[in-house]
């Protein structure tokens, strides 16, 4: 059993490593906060305010591309880039993340009226 | 897709006890770790600041559904809305109830919390940040991951 889970979880992290390397870098994870509006953006947008050329910040996106945290839509002659959250985070981690909270509360609970 | 979380516990205090901490907002602020305005009454929006450590900034907000004397307490809120930027109102809000049960030796408690599939897709990113001793966490294992090679 406890090997089972030591190796899921092992399975787990390599499947993450890559989005993290990639967020491990702070103009892709200024980029990740500014697209997790859920809005697309063109690199015009996302170079701007940003003491980076156009050609660096699209090389930044296609490192998020390339670990499908952001994707491409074109609209004419401009790319646009949205943020994909599958890669991050699926529901099922959310609730884990929720359920975490609860089991934190609880225990908080627990020692509060027992005393 | 499960959409809701339950929780079950044991605790060894009588039923009237547990009531008091969870719907007593001064002793349901101590536990929950929240800062709470007023107390609770069913229909009213309960609002406060939560006073765990690293999230002082959130704000709380909650309303109240109902209140059956020791055996349903429940509300709508946002869970865990981390970010001062975002407006959470215009999100569909989860339920949590909490249920009592009289047992040899105290009380048994259940917690559910419904309504996870309204939640959008944005929140899994925060949850991301928050998750795992959160985003500073990650930063330091990512930079002795990559000191190790």
């Amino acid at each position: 059993m406890s090997h089972k889970s030591s190796s899921g979880v092992r399975a787990k992290r390599l499947v993450r490593a890559p989005v993290f390397a990639a967020l491990g870098d702070e103009t892709r994870l200024s980029l990740v906060t500014k697209l997790s509006s859920g809005e697309p953006y063109s690199i015009t947008q996302l170079t701007r305010g940003s003491k980076l050329t156009r050609q660096a910040i699209t090389k930044h996106l296609r490192v998020l591309e390339n670990v499908g945290i952001v994707h491409s839509v074109r609209t004419g002659r401009e790319s646009r880039f949205q943020f994909d959250p599958q890669p991050v985070e699926g529901m099922k981690q959310y609730l884990e993340f929720v359920s975490r909270q609860w089991d934190h509360a609880l225990s908080r609970l627990k020692s509060f009226v027992e005393r | 897709m499960n959409d809701r979380i339950e929780k079950r516990i044991e605790l060894a205090a009588p039923v009237s006890r547990v009531w008091r901490a969870l719907t007593d907002y001064r002793e349901f602020g101590q536990w929950f770790q929240v800062k709470l305005d007023g107390p609770f009454a069913p229909g009213q929006v309960s609002r406060g600041q939560v006073t765990y450590p690293g999230y002082e900034h959130v704000k709380w907000e909650a309303v109240v559904q109902k209140m059956e004397p020791e055996r349903l307490f429940s509300f709508t809120w946002h869970p865990y809305p981390a970010d001062p930027k975002i407006d959470y109102s215009k999100e569909t809000p989860t339920l949590v109830e909490f249920r009592l049960e009289k047992t040899a030796t105290g009380t048994l408690l259940v917690v559910t919390e419904s309504g996870f599939d309204k939640i959008p897709s944005r929140r899994r990113l925060e949850a991301f940040r928050m998750n795992e001793g959160g985003w500073t966490q990650q930063m330091k294992n990512i930079e002795s991951h990559v000191a190790q090679k």
